[in-house]
């Protein structure tokens, strides 16, 4: 082990860029740019020990406006550089950013095999459900029959769950929060950080030129409460100021009426650490209208990591057999001649 | 029954300079492993030699069928030998199949020794022989020798518990012993391997391999069959310790040894394709070395990992064949934009799309000059032999690192699973390969250059007070920010293309093997074709042809001498196994006439046709 480093005390400006932030005014980027710069300042990690690694798209550009190292990539490939990156360097506290459509669409493969190996990467996809960069186009997370102009009559694609789709590769650590709401969001990405593995966070992301309002179903003040699930390990999944909880009827998910069809009793406890991804992926599919989205972290179960375990075998070898390149270079058969 | 090695007859005795032996059987019949075995006997035997295996392309073919064939062509002489040979002198064919695909290659008048108890009416049939070839004339025009290999093995064997289709599968240790009666090969290496890798697994079947090598020796000194026998002397051969070793293997030790004498960490980010995963398996059993193997999801994984690993300090690697290559075309761009090192290993195959993918070509030349989007040149270097990969792969590391650039290693399969010997070099002896970390926040500037290789500075993250931002977006001079200045734009490109440029400092200048001064004809090459160019031009200016080689290492850049080298000549022909893509770079590079000669038929050239190609174009008999 190597002595502990001393950890300055950081600011949130202390992860500002010197470089003019790009978006349009009004875009979420700029909260969860903010948010996370914060975060960073109260994490004990030195500044020169977080990469920020990111695709293409407007959420992508999210490294030039942190001063940490960045390195903004190709479309899609983050998650793939990002391995390379910690693989070679476990020591660093290694970040993907990147959109729905980077991540899901062109990005997909990097992203599940990323996940299935829990390389310690902490993964914050923004979802604004719509190709920002390229203005405008419907996402793979975009709702079925969405107009766009690339489908002026309804896209006609289902769409993701990115959430679900990141249990079913496997992924360790599972969490969703918003760009509006700094102090959840600020929370989720701490307690991202803390997970050892892959830890994948869906933002929800206003993209206010090109798909605006995607998320005030849930997001909006008046409906906030009704419709959204905060979930926390080992607290009961009520909503609705206590009035309503997430009850199992049937063997379905239902919501219970608080003193009315259900007892606290019925609602159900919620459990991020249980190792089967069931109880996980069926908070993932809760949905408006008939359900509140659940926010928080659905899923955080630790197992080795991929570059843990790549060390090891490393460190096995060495103990087993020096490195000596002569004797390589003349390993099998030799002969010689004089 | 035992049996010892007898000496074979003096009088029966014949001394010949060289020889092509070719060894045909269906894929289980473990003729890779005859082959080998061959081949370490003959280096003992202190002859030149070259060796092709021929792999067939479905792993598991029906046994006996056309598809299924394997084979193993080794030339071996008392002088120097730069190919596996273009015709078999003897063919060593193990059933009807082998006999059925090879028997063409054989020359007119040359031996042929036949496993006759797999000419049953079956296995005929599966192949399309409507008779035996073996009992009317077709095999005429060579000198057959007809051996029941397997009732032989069978009856040697018979006392010992070995199970019959066992038994049988162990023929090809008895033909191997004839082939090492007739051509005068010692056996200790072989016995050697026998009762250290079959017998230390399974003492039985030990037992039987080492009877049958003794007991096919011992048949051929004493069988009525065979007339002669032959001895090839040993070739002068240059002092120094050598092993056989085939490209693949050669590329992968040239990788660690750049590691090794860099200091850097090695990382490869790879997915499996023919002929380039030996190399991944390889390096993945290195571990002690701290090589680091990522066996990524896709092609595209498999680069980006590397340029991930790149940026943090180590040396990236992917490897893979033309449609892997092809896959990693964008990632290369990104490689070349933020100025890391990497090396990208092609090891071709034939084309395009899956095209021939246990066969040989060069057609990816273009695919690694231009291959990316926007302008991206790239340095391309190719391995001209088996052995030589290693260098190829040292210098490739070490260029890389030294300017801060992808750079392009160009292997080819023939080329990956051909083997020679190789002299094997002193670590100290090589090339001095150092890298820099830039640590000190004194000046610096991401996109600042040094001024020699106009390289960029390499900086770990981790590194306090360097903190910056690299990307794929065009980057301000010196700086490093975004910039979409249309004069930074130009000036960054030409900036990049003149650090590329550059490498030429560390390119030797081309050497011409012939009248350096000038002559008739000059033959230009690059990668694989180096053996037999070499042999070729070796021939003509045997018979008083005033024909000169000149082969190229780097392909991007070319050596600063070329256009005047190419200008000394009369003529200049480029022979390519494509159809025509140096000859093309070269013409309108330096406004030559440059004649192609190509071929794509997954197969090196055979010195032959380049003698042919060499007459015509002197315009000789
Ligand atoms: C290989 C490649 N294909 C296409 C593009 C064009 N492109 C850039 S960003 C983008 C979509 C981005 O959408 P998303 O990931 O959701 O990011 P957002 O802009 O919404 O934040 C596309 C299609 C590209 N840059 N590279
Ligand atoms: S296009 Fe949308 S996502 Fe992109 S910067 Fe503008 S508002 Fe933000
Ligand atoms: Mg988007």
């Amino acid at each position: 082990m190597s002595a502990p480093v001393e950890i300055p005390k950081y600011t949130k400006a202390d992860f500002e860029s010197d470089q003019d932030v790009r978006w349009c005014p009004g875009c979420g980027d700029y909260a969860i740019l903010s948010t996370v710069q914060k975060a960073l300042s109260t994490l004990p990690v030195r500044k020169e020990n977080h990469v920020f690694v990111s695709g293409i798209g407007c959420s992508s550009r999210f490294p030039y406006y942190v001063s940490t190292y960045g390195f903004h990539t190709i479309h899609g490939r983050a998650p793939a550089i990002a391995s390379g990156l910690k693989a070679s360097r476990p020591d660093l506290t290694v970040w993907v950013v990147t959109g729905d459509g980077d991540a899901l669409s062109i990005g997909g493969n990097h992203l599940i095999h990323a996940l299935r190996r829990n390389f310690d990467l902490k993964i914050l996809m923004f979802n604004n459900r719509i190709y920002g960069l390229t203005k405008g186009q419907y996402s793979p997370t975009s709702e079925l029959g969405k107009k766009t102009k690339s489908t002026p009559l309804g896209s006609l694609d289902y769409p993701f769950n990115p959430l679900a789709l990141a249990l079913g590769a496997g992924a360790s650590f599972v969490a969703r929060s918003m760009d509006t709401d700094a102090k959840h969001l600020g929370d989720i990405v701490t307690t991202a950080w803390k997970h050892k593995g892959t830890s994948f966070v869906e933002i929800f992301q206003n993209c206010n030129i090109f798909n605006d309002g995607a998320f005030t179903s849930f997001t909006e003040k008046p409906v906030r409460d009704d419709k959204q699930l905060r979930v926390e390990h080992g607290q009961k999944l009520v909503f609705a100021k206590g009035t309503k909880g997430i009850v199992r009827r049937n063997d379905r998910l239902v919501v219970g009426n608080l003193g009315q069809d259900a007892t606290l009793d019925d609602v159900l406890t919620h459990d991020a650490t249980d190792p089967d991804p069931s109880h996980a992926f069926a908070l993932a599919a809760l949905d408006v209208p008939e359900f509140p989205v659940a926010m928080g972290v659905l899923r955080a179960v630790e197992r080795p990591t991929y570059e843990e375990m790549m060390s090891e075998q490393i460190a096995q070898a060495r103990a087993r057999k020096p490195a000596d390149l002569h004797k390589l270079l003349h390993a099998g058969y030799t002969w010689t001649v004089k | 029954m035992s049996i010892t090695a007898i000496t074979p007859s003096e009088k029966r005795r014949q001394e010949i300079p060289h020889v092509t032996i070719r060894f045909v059987g269906d894929s289980g019949d473990g003729i890779q492993l005859s082959g080998d075995q061959f081949t370490s006997a003959t280096a003992v035997a202190g002859n030149e030699l070259a060796t092709l295996p021929d792999f067939p392309a479905e792993i598991r073919a029906p046994a006996g069928s056309l598809a299924g064939v394997s084979g193993f062509q080794i030339q071996f002489a008392s002088h120097e030998v730069y190919t596996p040979g273009d015709q078999p002198d003897v063919l060593v064919c193990m059933n009807p199949a082998g006999l059925k695909t090879n028997l063409k290659l054989l020359r007119p008048g040359g031996i042929l020794i036949v496993n006759t108890d797999a000419f049953s009416e079956s296995n005929l049939r599966k192949v399309g022989y409507a008779t035996n070839p073996l009992e009317d004339d077709s095999l005429a025009d060579w000198t057959v020798h007809k051996v029941p290999l397997e009732t032989l093995t069978l009856e040697c064997i018979k006392d010992l518990d070995v199970p019959t289709r066992t038994g049988r599968m162990a023929k090809n240790f008895f033909a191997l012993g004839i082939m090492y009666w007739m051509y005068n090969r010692p056996m200790d290496e072989t016995l050697t391997y026998i009762d250290k890798r079959i017998g230390g697994k399974n003492a039985t079947l030990g037992e039987a391999n080492r009877r049958l090598l003794l007991a096919g020796h011992a048949y051929g000194e004493t069988c009525e069959m065979f007339p002669v026998n032959f001895t090839v002397p040993q070739a002068k051969i240059a002092p120094g310790t050598y092993r056989n070793i085939r490209g693949n293997e050669a590329l992968a030790l040239g990788l660690v040894a750049a590691g090794v004498k860099s200091g850097l960490d090695v990382f490869l980010g790879a997915y499996p394709i023919t002929p380039a995963s030996d190399v991944l398996h390889q390096l993945s059993g290195y571990k002690e070395f701290g090589i680091r193997t990522f066996q990524a999801e896709d092609e595209i994984a498999g680069i980006c990992s590397a340029i991930g690993a790149s940026y943090g300090g180590a040396l990236g690697v992917t490897l893979s064949s033309g449609p892997g290559i092809a896959l990693k075309q964008e990632a290369m761009g990104l490689a070349h934009m933020v100025e890391l090192p990497l090396v990208i290993c092609n090891i071709q195959r034939g084309g395009p799309s899956t095209g021939l993918p246990t066969k040989t070509e060069q057609a990816d030349l273009m695919q690694a000059i231009y291959g990316r989007n926007g302008e991206a040149p790239i340095p391309v270097i190719a391995a001209q032999s088996p052995s030589d990969a290693f260098m190829a792969a040292y210098e490739a590391c070490r260029i890389a690192t030294k300017y801060m650039t992808p750079v392009m290693l160009l292997s080819d399969g023939y080329i990956a699973n051909g083997a020679e010997p190789w002299s094997i070099p002193r670590t100290e002896d090589l090339p001095a390969f150092s890298h820099h970390f830039q640590t000190s926040a004194e000046g610096f500037q991401p996109y600042g250059r040094d001024e020699q290789t106009l390289s960029r500075p390499w900086v770990r993250p981790g590194t306090p007070g360097l903190e910056h931002r690299i990307g794929g977006i065009e980057k301000a001079h010196l700086s490093g920010n975004i910039s979409y200045d249309p004069q930074n734009h130009d000036f960054m490109c030409r900036m990049r293309a003149e650090k590329v440029q550059r490498v030429q400092q560390d390119i030797a200048p081309t050497v011409v093997n012939g009248d350096a001064d000038g002559g008739d004809l000059l033959i230009l090459g690059w990668g694989s074709t180096y053996g037999s160019i070499t042999a070729a031009v070796q021939w003509a200016r045997g018979s008083g042809l005033s024909v000169s080689h000149a082969h190229l290492r780097w392909l991007n850049p070319l050596p600063a001498n070329l256009g005047e080298v190419l200008r000394r000549y009369k003529r200049v022909m480029v022979p390519e196994i494509n159809l025509g893509q140096l000859v093309h770079l070269v013409r309108s590079k330096y406004l030559v006439d440059a004649r192609p000669l190509n071929q794509v038929r997954g197969q090196p050239f055979s010195v032959g046709e380049l003698v042919k190609a060499i007459k015509q174009m002197l315009e000789v008999a």
